[in-house]
């Protein structure tokens, strides 16, 4: 039996058989020419017949596709023979002899840029005639298509990592578990899992070479794949589907088993999102990504639309706190009317608050559109502002909320400046949300998409605790009370959700799925004994042993599961 | 040669869904077929079978626009392809 440890980021026990993620298509090389034993003319047919064998397979999935999904497919697969994409290419063949492989993908490119230039729904558009040139340039070179394999069967996928545009076309039906050998904690397939529920593996070194159809045990608490699982591995995978559906459902009243409430709230993008959240349980919003309601805009929305999309959110928890981060553009989450794409070093350049440097007045719209939309609903709406790191921003930035008639202005605690600092921070707003996912990755000056740096980038740190440990107490010493949150994946993890309790946080913030765990895991702990927890975490030496140590402490975990 | 003209009736324009039945019909004649805004040089008009043309050619509800054709079947095509155009395909 052969076993691949890497970094448990979704929980679940499940035996599948895996399908490898085929690695995203190469550019031909510039400037590529025909092979000398290649004519034009038979690189024109080749390059035919494989838009047409494209087009054919595309066409046989949009058969059987339905609604919106449907539509997409039979319009993509038409662009697969377009006689435009491929007229253009042959002129290249024939005129410059390319070989076909750059031919097509010159030809793709030109169309996609101009779909990108024309806007709105053509723009739209431009990544699927990208997705076509790919998958012809696959057919040419006789490898599988790139993208999530197509397949009727369920089977556990693993791949390099996943990508925020490979979320579309994953369906959790379909797909049992996800493995990936890169990508951290933090990375985007991390966030993919948590949120649709899938147990899933990161960092998982190896896995790559595993073949297609090879039957595995995958546990997403444990970190672990194993190949050609066994009797005991087998009764806990059927185990945890008992599990599963006990910890679907969160009865809505985060508390500890002595009653010391902790409100668990939902981390949300839109109004989709916030009513699939409600419908969990959630308590309210602790994190509201406004950001995520215009990832695809050229332009800044106007205050109208941004009021009725903030209002979505709100609607769905009347008289319940929401709280809204405004946009927090740059790095991984670029936005083009906020952010400069040439930055050498975007994590550490202008995003989140920082935009209102460089780009001043877009601030101000939001804030007027969240007071809009804040007037119209029964939610209780909080704003906080990502990526403050000294009270002078805090204090700007509860003037302009004050100008706009917003009461509770707060801020995101990600740098970790802001937590060493949180009593002079604090002084000026009404509260704090610690952003996990940052704060580690400041912390430990480790970017949180990268493999090789997975064991970092943990908030299991006992560096990152301690940040956390100073920001309550700065909420301690400002001395009125004001609540400090959690909104980063670290709440999502019921052990660790435990020990962020016994330090002091007042509310955790998380994907709706991990609601139900992190209640269920939290009501068998005292107040006193998460404190307890908090104080052997934050004595560990490293992570891997903070973690080992808290959750020795914690037998439901290994119990359920999770 | 045969042309004619025909008004886009569908709500969201000769794009999305509209479009690629469009194209595909346009495809399954027996004749070339070419579009082209009204009252845009014959030279600049573009295949009719070509989604990704079609989307370039951004024709909006209510606008007018030329097909043309040559050959064997030539007005039976534009005449199908003429009502394809005039009904609302986004209401199906």
């Amino acid at each position: 039996m052969q076993n691949f440890q890497g970094v448990g980021v979704s929980p679940g026990r499940v035996i599948g058989t895996i399908r490898q993620m085929p690695k995203p298509v190469s550019e031909p090389p510039s400037g590529e020419q025909l092979a000398a034993s290649t004519t034009a003319e038979d690189a024109v047919a080749g390059l035919k017949a494989a838009a047409q064998s494209v087009h054919d397979e595309l066409k046989a999935r949009a058969d059987k596709a339905s609604g919106d999904g449907k539509a997409v497919l039979e319009a993509t697969a038409l662009m697969a023979k377009d006689t435009m994409l491929l007229k253009s290419a042959t002129k290249l063949i024939n005129n410059n002899g390319s070989s076909a492989e750059r031919a097509i993908w010159e030809a793709g490119a030109s169309v996609s840029e101009m779909l990108h230039n024309l806007g709105g729904y053509m723009a739209e558009r431009a990544t699927d005639v990208l997705d076509v040139r790919a998958r012809i340039v696959a057919e040419l070179r006789g490898v599988p298509a790139p993208g999530i394999p197509a397949s009727d069967t369920p089977f556990i996928l693993v791949a390099e990592d996943l990508a925020p545009a490979d979320t579309a076309t994953l369906d959790p039906a379909v797909v049992t578990a996800l493995v990936t050998s890169g990508g951290g904690p933090q990375s985007h397939t991390a966030i993919i899992a948590r949120s649709l529920g899938l147990p899933a593996v990161v960092a998982a070194r190896g896995v790559d070479e595993i073949p297609d159809g090879a039957e595995v045990f995958v546990d997403g608490a444990a970190g672990s794949l194993s190949l050609e699982p066994s009797e005991e591995q087998r009764a806990a995978a059927l185990a945890w589907v008992e599990n599963a559906a006990t910890l679907a459902v969160f009865d809505g009243n985060g508390t500890t088993a002595d009653g010391h409430l902790v409100p668990l709230l939902a981390n949300v993008g839109g109004a989709k999102d916030a009513a699939a959240a409600a419908a969990l349980g959630a308590q309210g919003v602790g994190l509201f990504r406004t950001e995520f309601c215009f990832l695809e805009r050229d332009t800044e929305p106007t205050v109208l639309e941004q009021a009725a999309a903030y209002r979505g959110v709100f609607d769905a928890f009347p008289g319940k706190k929401v709280v809204l981060r405004t946009l927090d553009a740059g790095a991984d989450k670029p936005l083009p009317f906020l952010t400069d794409a040439t930055e050498p070093n975007p994590a550490l350049g202008v995003r989140g608050y920082r935009t209102d440097f460089t780009t001043p007045g877009v601030l101000d719209r939001q804030l007027e559109a969240i007071a809009i939309a804040a007037d119209e609903t029964e939610a209780e709406v909080w704003v906080m502002a990502p990526m403050i790191s000294t009270a002078a921003e805090a204090a700007h930035f509860a003037s302009m909320c004050d100008a706009a008639g917003i009461k509770t202005p707060g801020v995101m605690v990600e740098v970790p400046s802001a937590a060493l600092t949180s009593a002079s921070v604090l002084r000026h707003v009404g509260f704090a949300s610690l952003g996990t996912n940052d704060l580690t990755q400041y912390a430990m000056a480790a970017d949180r998409q990268l493999g090789p740096l997975a064991e970092l980038n943990t908030p299991w740190q006992p560096a990152v605790l301690r940040l956390v440990q100073l920001t309550v107490a700065g909420s301690a010493e400002e001395g009125n009370g004001k609540p400090v949150g959690v909104c980063g994946e670290a709440a999502a993890d019921p052990a660790l959700a435990v020990v962020l309790v016994g330090l002091g946080v007042s509310t955790l913030s998380m994907t709706a799925r991990s609601l139900a765990a992190v209640g269920t895991v939290l009501k068998t702990v005292t107040l006193e004994q998460a404190q307890e927890l908090a104080r052997l975490a934050l004595s560990a030496p490293d992570a891997l042993d903070a973690k080992a140590w808290v959750r020795a402490k914690l037998p439901i975990l290994e119990e359920l599961g999770l | 040669m045969p042309e004619r003209t025909a008004t886009i009736a569908s709500r969201s324009g000769l794009h999305a869904r509209p479009a690629a039945i469009f194209a595909e019909a346009a495809g399954e004649s027996p004749v070339e077929v070419t579009i082209a805004m009204a009252g845009s040089p014959a030279d600049d008009a573009l295949d009719a079978a070509s989604i990704l043309s079609l989307m370039t050619l951004g024709a909006a509800k209510g606008d007018v626009v030329v097909l043309r054709a040559e050959g064997d079947g030539a007005d039976a095509a534009l005449d199908s392809l003429v009502t394809l155009l005039e009904t609302d395909l986004d209401a199906e």
